[in-house]
């Protein structure tokens, strides 16, 4: 898929079904940055106990921004592949709020792109959770 | 001294723990995992879904999907091996019902997932090793595959912070020091 034609940021999002069921939309796509957004949903909690949404949300939705980052850098051709990816969850997300997630593409080399990206709920000054992860690169066949 | 309870009995109350433990999360009702036990062995099955497709063009599993199902079968995993000790010290009430131990989830301080190659649209399953476990923090290491067990798909380490009251009470040297402090 080639991410250049998918102009629309909300066609983007309902060409990845498990983005889709999970809730997610773009808010932004850039040069080698993308932002996107999960809506608050009692079937993503993990803890029963206090509502918190479960880590694999998180990831879920941090590995699908990280890739659009990737995807949206000017020397990316096609799609990607995540290689690798590490969750730091620094806090729980408060219940009830929108989570929101930054990654950048900082370094697309010739067969690994390297990304990080920062997730927060309505308390931006309070990340609930970093990423830095390795994915494939690919330049064009 | 009482006679040892019927194996049937010490089944259903493991099996119900487990499905206690599983059933109470609604993240893992949404993705459609489900536990298999043999012993205190726990094996995590991810059914395919349309729904869990990352790229429709493979078509493959989405890389959030597979981290959200490694997760899970660590967390569960670590959560059943703080409750497995106390099956053996649970005593039913009149009616022969049991109150099953009631724990908090541990929290995940950080998770790493090593994709190792695309997943397939089929089930996926997963087992999880706790590699060290604390009073504090808990290191554990999950591995998944599809048809072939000895092809891992992708595989994962994370570090878990323990619940406050649920010592954990499975190292070699605990002895006789099983946490009572789980009520109810």
């Amino acid at each position: 898929m080639d991410i250049s034609k998918l102009t629309d940021a909300a066609e983007l999002a309902k060409a990845i079904p498990h983005a889709q069921a999970l809730g997610m939309s773009f808010v932004e796509i850039g040069q080698g940055h993308a932002i996107m957004q999960l809506p608050y949903d009692e079937k993503l909690i993990g803890d029963p106990q206090t509502g918190v949404i479960h880590g694999g949300a998180v990831f879920a939705l941090m590995d699908t921004c990280a890739g659009a980052a990737v995807m949206s850098h000017p020397d990316a051709k096609g799609y990607t592949a995540t290689i690798d990816l590490r969750v730091d969850y620094m806090r729980s997300a408060t219940p009830g709020q929108i989570l929101r997630t930054r990654a950048d593409c900082y370094r697309y080399g010739r067969s690994v792109a390297f990304v990080r990206a920062v997730a927060y709920d309505e308390d931006e000054a309070r990340p609930v959770a970093v990423a830095n992860g390795a994915f494939v690169a690919s330049k064009g066949e | 001294m009482a006679k040892p309870e019927p194996v049937q009995l010490i089944k259903q109350r493991r099996d119900q723990a487990l499905a206690g433990l599983v059933g109470a999360v609604p993240y893992i009702g949404f993705l459609g995992v489900t536990f298999d036990r043999r012993g205190d062995e726990l094996t995590a099955t991810l059914p395919f879904a349309d729904r869990l497709i990352g790229n429709p063009l493979l078509p493959a599993l989405h890389g959030g999907a597979t981290a959200a199902f490694l997760e899970i079968t660590a967390l569960i995993e670590l959560s059943w091996q703080t409750i497995w000790p106390q099956f053996e010290t649970l005593k039913p009430d009149a009616q022969g019902n049991v109150a099953m131990p009631q724990i908090q989830m541990p929290k995940t301080i950080d998770f790493t997932v090593d994709y190792m190659r695309s997943g397939l649209p089929r089930d996926a399953y997963a087992r999880a090793r706790v590699n060290r476990s604390g009073r504090r923090y808990a290191s554990v290491h999950v591995e998944a595959w599809q048809d072939n067990r000895s092809r891992i798909f992708a595989q994962a380490t994370g570090h878990f912070l323990m619940p406050e009251m649920a010592a954990v009470p499975n190292a070699p040297s605990a002895g006789g020091a099983v946490s009572g402090a789980v009520g109810g």
